[in-house]
């Protein structure tokens, strides 16, 4: 099934814990060279599938190549190709960074001339050359991680995993991480990461595959994603919902409307800017008054609504009131 | 040959040396042993067997000595039987899928914590030793000195496979169990019937039958009886009780030694095959 230019792919993957089914028939591959990104919620089943691509776990149900290998039949190919970061911090907090770097490469049993060089390359690339010798209890989230990705990049891979690399960590630091990540990928290694910031898909992936219940629900690039939901979104509230609905839903140029809690989500194929004057006038001509308006460009946010009818803030809640300092 | 035991083992050599107060605690330990409980029951015990009377030409071996193989004994085994549990913590802190997800073989995972609790366990026995000769033990007494080395080697062997078989066996429990305490548990439960059906501390000839059929297929009884012939010799009498071991007896102590560990071994690496940690 292997078809050149992909690095991985999968078909019909299922994995269920007991009852509970985490991934749900998911297929999909990931080409040389990207950044091919998993969006979703907590509990979506991206970990689980980074899990089942890493040989973590074994693979229940389907098909999974990585590397040109398979998962299940040639999983000591896959680990020898890879690398990962996980989505927990796992450093020993009692060896120092050169250390933990050392350890990695002797794990994967490269030489020592060879380990020495890439520590070299690695450091510098991660800019903790000056923090060689400081053991991992003494270094910043921030370089945990950078420490991590530079890790996973150790026995230059082909591919590396990251499963949601910037959780945990403080806006301008998620901001130079993704300035790391590209870097990385800049130099040939592809990246596959999972995450459940909708701005972090956005700004950093080549494609999405937006995840939600063990399904792929969307995928695609970025804008195609977003265009889906039309060139711009209007939010009205009005005095009679109903009716507004019933008259906008007739005009051309909006393509199609979605009720929200107190107002509509009008999705429209135009440039908002000249359409949004036309589509209050209508409104005035009928008596509906108009309560608040607001014109946007379609975010990630807005396409993870459209297609589950659920904000992913929802269910991040809880992960989120355990992890403090984070945004 | 595939190396990859040694980058385990280098890391647990890192940890040992790291954490200072384990380190200290773990050096000094066996040696109050030896100060305190050794002096206070040895006065006891050559007082009681003073009164039995002693058969001509025969060796008269102190509780200080006697008690003194005891003591490596019993720090080998309970160095050993926690020796795994650093594969606990790696586990619960998420260190263990590094590794799991490297090509590393498992096996190795298990010979590496194995070879550095043996470390270990070499170093607890060099200090017992060296502290014992200070305050009495008659270890070696009248050895030449190519016999003495002959008699240390005996006895680091002994230890070796002693100490891999309780490191195997634990290190089958740690990666099987979800919390310290629960493989806390299991190892107190073990400790106290491997440690007092043995002759550790006193002569088994006065068990209840049962005590000394449990004795006889206890690891630690042949740990000791490896180590009294080594360090003592093949015959001698303490607290009244005659000890003769046969080259042969000692094949089959050792025997009994090397089976354990083997079985130990496949019992660990079943458990790290079927290892999911996530």
């Amino acid at each position: 099934m292997a078809e050149d230019g992909n690095i991985i792919e999968v078909k019909d993957l299922f994995h269920a814990y007991g009852d509970v089914q985490a991934v749900d028939g998911i297929s999909f591959a990931v080409r040389k060279g990207e950044i091919f990104s998993f969006l979703g919620p907590n509990g979506a089943g991206k970990s689980t599938a980074i899990n089942v691509l890493t040989t973590l776990q074994r693979l229940q149900k389907g098909e999974a190549m990585v590397a040109g290998f398979d998962v299940s039949k040639e999983s000591q190919k896959v680990r020898e190709s890879i690398g990962i970061v996980f989505q927990e911090v796992t450093l020993d907090r009692d060896m120092t960074v050169w250390e933990i770097l050392e350890f990695h490469g002797r794990l994967y049993s490269m030489g020592r001339e060879e380990r020495r060089t890439r520590i070299e390359e690695l450091l510098e690339l991660v800019e903790l050359a000056s923090k060689r010798d400081v053991l991992t209890k003494h270094l910043s989230g921030g370089m945990k991680r950078r420490l991590e990705i530079a890790r996973g990049l150790m026995t230059r891979p082909i591919v590396l995993f990251l499963d949601e690399p910037t959780i945990g960590l403080d806006p301008q630091t998620r901001i130079r991480m993704w300035g790391y990540i590209q870097e990385v990928n800049r130099q040939g290694t592809t990246i596959f990461l999972t995450t459940h910031y909708m701005d972090e898909a956005d700004q950093l992936s080549d494609r999405i595959c937006i995840m939600d219940r063990g399904r792929i629900i969307a995928r695609g690039r970025s804008w195609e994603l977003k265009n889906t939901l039309g060139q711009d979104l209007i939010y009205l509230e009005t005095s009679d919902n109903d009716e507004a609905e019933r008259i906008l839903g007739s005009v051309p140029d909006v393509k199609s409307i979605g009720r929200k809690s107190k107002g509509l989500l009008v999705m429209i194929t135009a440039d908002g800017t000249h359409l949004l004057p036309v589509l209050i006038e209508r409104l005035r001509e009928k008596h509906i008054g108009i309560v608040t308006v607001n014109l946007k460009k379609p975010s990630m946010d807005d396409v993870f609504v459209h297609y589950t009818g659920r904000e992913i803030r929802d269910e991040s809640q809880e992960k989120q009131s355990t992890a403090p300092g984070r945004k | 040959m595939h190396t990859g035991f040694l980058t385990i083992y280098w890391r647990d050599m890192i940890r040992f040396v790291r954490f200072r107060t384990l380190l200290i605690s773990s050096l000094v330990q066996p040696a109050l042993w030896m100060a305190f409980f050794g002096i206070a029951m040895s006065a006891n015990f050559d007082r009681l067997g003073a009164g039995i009377p002693i058969v001509p030409g025969s060796i008269q071996v102190p509780y200080l000595t006697f008690m003194g193989a005891g003591v490596i004994a019993m720090t080998t085994l309970f160095t050993s039987l926690f020796g795994g549990i650093v594969l606990l913590f790696d586990k619960n802190w998420g260190l263990m899928r590094e590794i799991l997800a490297s090509p590393l073989p498992r096996n190795h995972i298990i010979l590496g914590i194995g070879l550095s609790g043996m470390t270990k366990s070499f170093i607890q026995a060099f200090i017992i030793i060296g502290f014992g000769l200070l305050i009495g033990v008659g270890f070696f007494a009248g050895f030449a000195p190519v016999d003495t080395i002959i008699a240390l080697l005996g006895v680091m062997l002994f230890v070796a496979v002693f100490s891999l078989g309780f490191l195997f066996f634990s290190a089958a429990i740690s990666i099987s169990m979800e919390t310290p305490e629960g493989l806390q548990g299991i190892i107190t439960l073990l400790t106290m019937p491997i440690f007092f059906a043995s002759n550790a501390l006193y002569p088994v000839s006065a068990f209840p039958v049962f005590l000394q059929e449990l004795s006889k297929w206890n690891p630690l009884t042949h740990l000791i009886n490896g180590i009294r012939y080594f360090a003592i010799g093949d015959e001698f009498y303490s607290i009244g009780v005659h000890y003769s071991q046969t080259p042969a007896d000692i094949f089959l102590s050792f025997s009994v030694l090397v089976g354990f560990a083997v079985s130990m071994f496949l019992v660990a690496w079943w458990r790290f095959r079927v290892a999911v940690v996530t």
